[in-house]
């Protein structure tokens, strides 16, 4: 290592300081996760057809924690990304079923970024207390992200007529507003379809995670009218910063996962004895577990940094940290859930532990919005190499 | 506060530039002037190289002498003088010591070297078997040390003996500072990986050590030792390099010179980038919060993270170059360098002198056992040896 400190040029003032209000709102979800998303409640709540903890997400809506980074002219609480990162990791730690990353970030980034001040005005507020859930369908039936979405819109009098398959939508069938990804003879357009709307029909889809629902859509000449199009700004941009807030918000969510079930398998390891000793005593426990010590630093760093990138409106830190963070924090979660069946032992392969539903949330947050391969592919592009 | 602190260096810094401009002026004269300003170890107390502000202004004064064209190379030459012996003296040495010694160790007039290490006692430190021995106010050494870098260099040693074999091994430690030119001590190369001989045997032959060369009391040397391997730890986790430099640029560099068309690669490639890119912030992070005098685990990740990750890269770099990897362009050349290593630009070499990071300063197993029980508070291991006198136990 060397001891060069300055900074490469252009790149944004890296720190990780967190303010004493930003404490005190981990502080806050700390308590009240505590509490809420005890074990017992969420595998309750994963067994309904919903899945969705209504009580806790109205609960989150009354603390102001839905619309962090809507402006508070719109009825949000107008903090940065750094805020709602923090929401998104601690919940991440108790894996609370609740739309956060559908509504609170994809959605909400999408909707603000492409939403006409009019359509902002008459959804942000609801979507900052909760009473409006949006969810992003923005994928073809197999899930793939492609040019074609899968969804065609074509003209219908003033409005417009929507027809095809969107799959893999998180949360797709509890949310209220759907915003849909559909080609029109003009190119990608984006649409805000009430999840009531006639001809629309929405199927869960059996999920790996129990604890983040996912569904498909099929649209069969679904009429919207023409304020269902949202058309102040550009489609693709938005599309594009809702994914890389959605990328960032699963990392966060997964260093916060990690956590957890690291310090629960620390804790098993110093009171479960074989042979006499504590099972961390025996180094081939204590190493493994300091490993994924590190690996869970490592990925934190790059989580907060990714979280900070996006609060400073960065777009070219952005486009590294993003997929970095994604990539790096998709495996260390992936790693420290598994070790965490294994040195749990056989009580740990049970359904009553709770270490499956972290090993299922890590795989699945592994491939939600790109696997780690795909994102080192991203980097690489930018990165030029 | 801190507006103070910032003038306060700044105009120190002003100064030293003034009467000493650092392009200029020839390097020892400079770090004496810039030790006489307080901008050695800022943190340190006036008249000893410092100013007794936050340690944080330290890489600022850096920074500033390298863009004024001066050099902080010293910090290499005498890593282990200014790395580590000097926050010892400042800790345990008395007033006399650290104004005896301070001063031409920051000009790398004196160099230093570190003699813990013996053949019976690495990672079991304590063990140590070198005896001192007291007569009146002199102290007399028999006993060999190794792996001691730079020694064949150095004016004077950081030396941990015995000195009452009938206690427990922590409590029958005595810490010297050992003049390396006083007769019956012989440095011998001992010859590396890489074909460099960084480190030396060291014999002590009947050494005469004055005890006004003993720094802290009669069987405290586990202490003091402590706080010179908590000064090594500082020295390696508070370094915060430009992203993308180091054993990752070696990496890329090779990259660009494969036709780029083997995607496996090029995905593992990026898979260090990122780890290396991680571990960079992780530095920032752990920076901070010491500053803040709250630090979390990632001070002590980084050491354990950095020397596994620097192993893999530098071989990883290796296996991109395909034919050339199997060369070692320059040779072996069996030297005695003025430098550690640690900072080839050579990717063979860099990737030969890898493998003693997990080794150097603390192995990977040892630094795991230290996460895992103070970190992870996990429980330590049955010890065999914790209420013996040193001389009942067993040792190779
Ligand atoms: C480049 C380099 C420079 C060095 N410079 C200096 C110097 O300047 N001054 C100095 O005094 N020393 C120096 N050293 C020595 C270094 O501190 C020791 O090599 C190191 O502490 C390990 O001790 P050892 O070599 O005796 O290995 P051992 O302690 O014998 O270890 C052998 C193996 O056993 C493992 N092991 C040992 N104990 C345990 C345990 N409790 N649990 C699990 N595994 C264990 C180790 O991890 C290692 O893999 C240097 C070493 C290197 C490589």
């Amino acid at each position: 290592m060397t001891t060069q400190t300055t900074p490469h040029e252009g790149e944004m003032t890296v720190t990780f300081v967190e303010t004493d209000e930003q404490q005190q709102l981990r502080g806050m979800l700390r308590d009240f996760l505590g509490s809420r998303a005890t074990s017992e409640r969420v595998r309750e709540v994963m067994q309904t057809d919903a899945g969705v903890d209504d009580a806790a997400w109205k609960e989150l809506g009354e603390y102001g924690l839905l619309g962090l980074t809507v402006p508070e002219a719109h009825g949000g609480a107008g903090s940065t990304f750094v805020e709602l990162a923090i929401v998104v990791e601690e919940a991440g730690k108790r894996l609370l079923p609740v739309p956060l990353l559908s509504s609170a970030v994809l959605g909400t980034t999408v909707l603000q970024r492409a939403g006409t001040s009019q359509q902002l005005q008459r959804w942000l507020p609801d979507v900052a207390t909760g009473a409006t859930r949006l969810a992003l369908a923005h994928l073809d039936e197999r899930g793939r992200l492609t040019a074609d979405p899968g969804v065609r819109a074509t003209r219908d009098g003033d409005g417009w007529r929507l027809t095809g398959t969107a799959g893999y939508v998180i949360d797709g069938h509890t949310a209220d507003l759907l915003l849909t990804a559909a080609v029109t003879d003009d190119g990608l357009a984006l649409f805000a379809v009430p999840g009531d709307a006639a001809g629309l029909s929405r199927e869960p889809l059996p999920a790996l995670d129990l604890t983040r629902p996912l569904a498909t859509l099929r649209f069969d000449g679904v009429h919207v009218d023409a304020e269902a199009a949202l058309t102040g700004g550009d489609p693709i941009t938005a599309l594009h910063d809702g994914i890389a807030a959605g990328v960032v918000a699963l990392a966060c969510e997964q260093v916060g996962g990690a956590q957890e079930v690291l310090s629960t398998t620390t804790a098993y390891a110093r009171e479960r004895i074989q042979f006499g000793r504590a099972i961390g005593s025996f180094q081939a426990v204590k190493h493994r577990l300091a490993e994924d010590l590190v690996k869970l630093e490592a990925a934190r760093s790059a989580a907060l940094h990714a979280a900070r990138a996006i609060a400073a409106g960065d777009r070219q830190e952005i486009a590294i940290a993003a997929p970095m963070a994604k990539a790096l924090c998709s495996e260390v979660y992936e790693t420290i859930a598994a070790d965490g069946i294994q040195l749990a032992g056989g009580i740990g392969f049970t359904w009553e532990h709770d270490a499956h539903l972290y090993f299922k949330r890590a795989k699945a947050t592994k491939l939600l919005l790109g696997d780690p391969h795909l994102h080192r592919r991203l980097l690489g592009d930018v990165l030029s190499l | 506060m801190s507006t103070d602190e910032r003038e306060q260096v700044e105009a120190q810094l002003q100064a030293l530039f003034a009467a000493h401009p650092p392009a200029d002026t020839p390097e020892p004269e400079f770090w004496g002037a810039q030790f006489d300003h307080g901008l050695a170890w800022v943190q340190f107390p006036e008249g000893v190289g410092g100013l007794g502000v936050s340690p944080r202004w330290q890489a600022e004064v850096n920074r500033r002498i390298e863009a004024a064209g001066g050099s902080i190379r010293n910090r290499y030459l005498n890593i282990l003088g200014i790395g580590m012996g000097a926050g010892t003296l400042l800790a345990h040495g008395t007033e006399e010591q650290q104004r005896r010694f301070l001063r031409p160790m920051f000009t790398t007039e004196e160099i230093w070297c570190q003699l813990f290490s013996e053949p019976g006692a690495g990672s079991d430190l304590a063990a140590l078997s070198t005896t001192a021995v007291r007569e009146g106010d002199t102290w007399i050494v028999n006993g060999q040390k190794v792996w001691n870098t730079l020694a064949h260099l150095a004016k004077w040693g950081l030396l941990v003996t015995r000195t009452d074999p009938d206690v427990p091994k922590h409590a029958g430690l005595t810490y010297f500072v050992v003049d390396m030119e006083a007769e019956g001590v012989d440095v011998r190369p001992l010859y590396q990986i890489t074909g460099e001989a960084e480190f030396n045997e060291v014999y002590f032959d009947d050494v005469h050590i004055p005890d006004s060369m003993r720094i802290g009391a009669v069987g405290e040397g586990w202490t003091v030792a402590m706080t010179t391997l908590m000064n090594e730890r500082v020295a390696i986790g508070g370094n915060v390099a430009p992203r993308g430099s180091g054993a990752i640029a070696h990496a890329v560099e090779a990259w660009k010179r494969t036709d780029g068309s083997d995607p496996v690669a090029r995905d593992q490639l990026l898979g260090y980038w990122i780890e290396a890119e991680a571990l960079r912030l992780t530095a920032i992070r752990a920076g901070e919060a010491a500053r803040r005098g709250t630090p979390g685990p990632e001070g002590s990740t980084a050491k354990l993270h950095w020397a596994d990750l620097n192993k893999a890269i530098t071989s990883f770099a290796i296996d991109l170059m395909g034919p050339e990897g199997v060369t070692y362009p320059g040779g072996y050349e069996f030297v005695r360098p003025e430098l550690t290593a640690t900072r080839t630009e050579d990717p063979h070499k860099a990737f030969l002198r890898a493998r003693a990071n997990s080794i150097e300063g603390g192995t990977s197993e040892i630094m795991k056992n230290i996460l895992g029980e103070r970190v992870l508070g996990l429980p330590g291991e049955p010890r065999v040896d914790k209420n013996v006198a040193w001389r009942d136990v067993p040792r190779s």
